[in-house]
């Protein structure tokens, strides 16, 4: 058996899981605090998902709308998650975001520029004004790029291609993480008394997904292991337009950016179909007709944004309607068309990497013709329950952000709102395990026994003589995702959707990896689908309990907001005995401020008559 | 629906060799998909690196019938209906296992570089750019690390000069902060004698690889390779600098701190 003190061991400050934008954040934060920072991350460095954000990242700077603020940017983002979001999250992120984006420049980051030689921002859903900050159509690359460059001269320890395992608990508090290297299969001991979960979410548990293999709720289920609450996680994002042909790239994302620019959505009768899908709430703030939509475009500054601006989950739910009335395109989805828009030049500057992949994956030219698109399981609105200033969870120690932590979004993500919550979330978490290190007055020690049952429980595939195919398991899985917890749910499938984790759950005790540790991917797949199906697990709970339709969970057996349910958050954790406890929560009441402003008119908001006192 | 031939090559730093796999091929399929079939089918272990199956993060570059390519950017539908698919790992850079390299070295040569230096802020707290002057080092930036320009790089791959030239990566990644309208420091002496810019002959085969369709050696190399000769060897430039009395480095700081020349 393992001894575990012949484990390769490693001592940091702060350890951050998760190299994408919210980890990479946090660890230069922590470093800035003077802790002794690592990094673990599963790919190599700067391969996390953030790299494939497309459209930019939203921040009331004024840049191109000098009516834009933080006030407007908080009411857009209360509005977008149906005002289920953590009124805290969300102030705070209105009111940091540009702050933020502006040190990604004074860290070298190259924005796109307005005429007067400032950040230039562009339109997307749910924002009332031109809000995000971006490079063409690869602003997570610049992201990913201006944080990795700065980060790797801030002392930070990166560990690649290194896979976290289980969390370490001495007592209450967080101690470490075992984890194992990819390219020897060896194990390794971290001991940090703080340790950030950047993780993102577990969209790998459907088939068509915009996510890449590492998003195999990793983070989700280690928290949840250690004792921290879930939030929100019935809330799954599906990115309306995500590719729908050719079958090979089916789910890959297409940006919000293009119809931010003017692209529009058709279906096969070539109707612009969102004018029949605008929701009374937001009716008073959208076009109702072509042309005012038009002058829109064209930049009349009176004309109300157009209806394929809505936020992503109206969109969706309207192309998904298109298509079950026969109306969609031939391979499933509907036309995005801004060829007809757009000249040639326009929509290869603002959308490069847009053209390119259709280009070489789909031999479509962008510039011509329209794109088939539809819906793509994208993001987890819900993740970690942490407190909204620190990010800390539940268990002493253990902080989340970004994609892995909950509150922010609530029921539903405004485009743009992703990449801003890694800078400022990321900022916070490392600020917060930095100091509740500093305040430490002993360090908490790992626990052998923990070390050898996560040691023995990744070892397990390797050592029997026969199984499952992991691969097949993740197949399944995805399969019955897509099926029973889609983008329109029941009680009946949700139900199902449990009776076959059941069983996918027991398969995945026998699961086999063949060969040997170093650098194999089937022994990989099969650490993964422990933690895929638990995540699924989780969702599937979570959208059972939560009787009604908001946001990106629309419960077909529970139509429409229903009140009562606006009072709640679901949360899950781990109980005493290791069942899953799945709760109502219910909310703290909103500061007065903060409610008045998000339930304002645009005007009231713009003229002052409310939120006056909150300054610009 | 057709079933094809895949010559993938197997094994790690002490040796191996290639191995067939039937496969079926189906529609709009990419050569990344095929690995991933023939893994869940055949050969679970079978060692790949990729992330997100678009070219956008430069995971999956490998050498598919001889040319450095990304596997989830060249579509099947390129061979001929008889070929075989030839797939095999980097050849510049030391095998880990089977399709997956060590690529660690350049992640090392990126740490070398000084880092982005900014001018001071405006009065209103902004940095005023224009996007005519940004242009150029957006371009740069589009770079998405695949280092198919470092494994087809002469100097490195034929010559290993890894220790003498950093390679087209981190030349553009230089030019990306030289030609920054808002970065105030200068490393040409570093980029002369450290970096090594005189190694590139400007061959230009890391350009006609880089799916990202970068002008590396017109637009990053060769500009940085002239700002070095009117460095040093500029007679024109080196009189009005006597003339006007201005001085310009001509030494690295390790030189100008008593060391010896960084030859890592």
């Amino acid at each position: 058996m393992l001894d575990v003190s012949e484990l390769q061991t490693i001592e940091h400050d702060v350890l951050v899981i998760g190299a994408g934008g919210a980890g990479l954040r946090a660890a230069i934060a922590c470093s800035a605090n003077g802790m002794n920072t690592g990094v673990v991350s599963k790919s190599l460095l700067g391969k996390a998902h953030t790299v494939m954000a497309e459209g930019g990242m939203a921040a009331a700077m004024g840049n191109v709308d000098a009516r834009d603020n933080w006030k407007v940017h908080f009411r857009d983002t209360m509005r977008g998650g149906k005002f289920l979001n953590v009124w805290r999250m969300a102030e705070l992120h209105a009111k940091q975001a540009p702050d933020r984006v502006r040190e990604l420049e004074e860290w070298g980051a190259v924005f796109d520029r307005t005429k007067e030689g400032l950040i230039s921002q562009r339109n997307f859903g749910g924002h009332r004004y031109p809000r995000l900050a971006h490079v063409g159509d690869r602003t997570g690359l610049e992201l990913i790029r201006s944080l990795q460059d700065h980060g790797i001269h801030q002392g930070i320890h990166f560990h690649m291609e290194c896979t976290a395992l289980g969390l370490l608990k001495d007592g209450e508090r967080i101690a470490g993480a075992v984890c194992y290297w990819r390219e020897t299969g060896r194990f390794v001991l971290f001991r940090a008394p703080a340790v950030i979960l950047a993780t993102g979410g577990a969209g790998k548990a459907w088939r068509v997904t915009s996510n890449s293999w590492e998003y195999t709720g990793d983070g989700l289920t280690m928290a949840y292991h250690a004792g921290a609450e879930l939030m929100d996680v019935e809330f799954t994002q599906f990115h309306p337009t995500g590719m729908v042909w050719p079958p090979s790239v089916r789910g890959t994302l297409v940006t919000e950016g293009v119809r931010g620019d003017g692209g529009i959505l058709k279906n096969k009768d070539g109707k612009r179909f969102m004018f029949e899908y605008i929701p009374p709430k937001f009716a008073a703030e959208t076009a109702d007709t072509v042309e005012e939509a038009n002058r829109w475009l064209e930049g009349d500054k009176k004309a109300r944004r157009p209806p394929e601006l809505l936020t992503r989950d109206e969109v969706a739910r309207a192309i998904t309607a298109e298509v079950k009335a026969g109306r969609g395109s031939p391979h499933g989805g509907v036309f995005l068309d801004i060829a007809s828009r757009r000249p040639p030049e326009f929509i290869k500057k603002k959308l490069p990497s847009m053209y390119h992949q259709f280009k070489e994956l789909a031999e479509v030219d962008i510039t011509k013709e329209p794109m088939e698109v539809g819906p793509t399981l994208h993001y987890f609105m819900g993740g970690i329950r942490v407190d909204a200033d620190t990010q800390m969870t539940r268990v002493p120690g253990l902080f989340a952000c970004g994609e892995a932590g909950a509150g922010l979004h609530g029921a539903n993500r405004l485009g743009g709102n992703s990449l801003s919550d890694l800078i400022v979330f990321g900022k916070l978490a490392g600020d917060g395990a930095a100091e509740y290190v500093r305040k430490l007055s002993t360090r908490p020690a790992p626990v052998k026994d923990q070390i050898e049952q996560i040691v023995r429980g990744a070892t397990a595939p390797l050592n029997r003589e026969s199984g499952e195919n992991p691969y097949v398991l993740q197949d399944q899985l995805q399969d019955m995702m897509g099926r029973c917890v889609g983008i329109v749910r029941t009680e009946a499938e949700l139900k199902e959707a449990i009776d076959g984790l059941d069983k996918l759950n027991a398969r995945a005790k026998n699961v086999k990896a063949h060969g040997a540790s170093q650098y194999n991917p089937g022994w990989h797949a099969a650490i993964d689908i422990g933690n895929l199906l638990l995540a699924s697990e989780i969702v599937t709970r979570a959208a059972l309990m939560r009787q009604e339709s908001r946001g990106a969970h629309t419960r077909l057996d529970y139509p429409g907001e229903r009140d009562e349910w606006l009072k709640y958050n679901v949360v899950i954790r781990k109980s005493a005995s290791g069942e899953m406890e799945v709760e109502k929560v219910e909310r703290p009441a909103a500061p007065p401020n903060l409610y008045a402003m998000a339930h304002a008119t645009i005007e009231d908001l713009e003229a002052g008559k409310v939120g006056a006192e909150e300054g610009k | 629906m057709s079933k094809r031939t895949f010559r993938i090559w197997r094994g790690d730093k002490d040796g191996g060799k290639f191995v067939d796999y039937q496969e079926e091929v189906s529609e709009g399929m990419v050569v990344l998909d095929m690995i991933h079939r023939i893994q869940a089918s055949q050969a679970e272990d079978l060692a790949c690196r990729w992330n997100c199956k678009a070219g956008k993060c430069g995971s999956c570059s490998m050498e598919i019938n001889g040319k450095p390519r990304l596997a989830c950017m060249t579509r099947m539908n390129v061979f001929g209906p008889d070929e075989t698919i030839t797939i095999q790992p980097l050849k510049t850079f030391p095998i880990i296992r089977d399709l997956v390299t060590d690529v660690s070295w350049n992640y090392k040569q990126n740490k070398r570089i000084p880092k982005f230096k900014p001018k001071p802020k405006n009065a209103d707290g902004t940095h005023r750019m224009y996007q005519e002057d940004v242009d150029r080092v957006q371009e740069f930036r589009k770079c998405i690390e695949c280092f198919l320009c470092q494994d087809v790089c002469h100097v490195i791959r034929d010559r290993d000069r890894k220790n003498e030239f950093v390679g087209p990566r981190f030349m553009i990644r230089l030019a990306s902060l030289e030609m920054h309208p808002l970065d105030d420091d200068d490393r040409i002496p570093e980029i002369k004698k450290e970096f090594g810019s005189g190694h590139c002959n400007i061959t230009r085969c890391c350009t006609e690889v880089c799916p990202e369709h970068i002008g590396i050696t017109d637009n990053g190399i060769i500009p940085l390779k002239e700002r070095v000769v009117d460095r040093y060897y500029d007679p024109i430039v080196w009189v009005g600098r006597l003339l006007t009395g201005k001085k310009v480095r001509t030494k690295t700081r390790a030189e100008e701190a008593g060391e010896k020349p960084n030859d890592e």
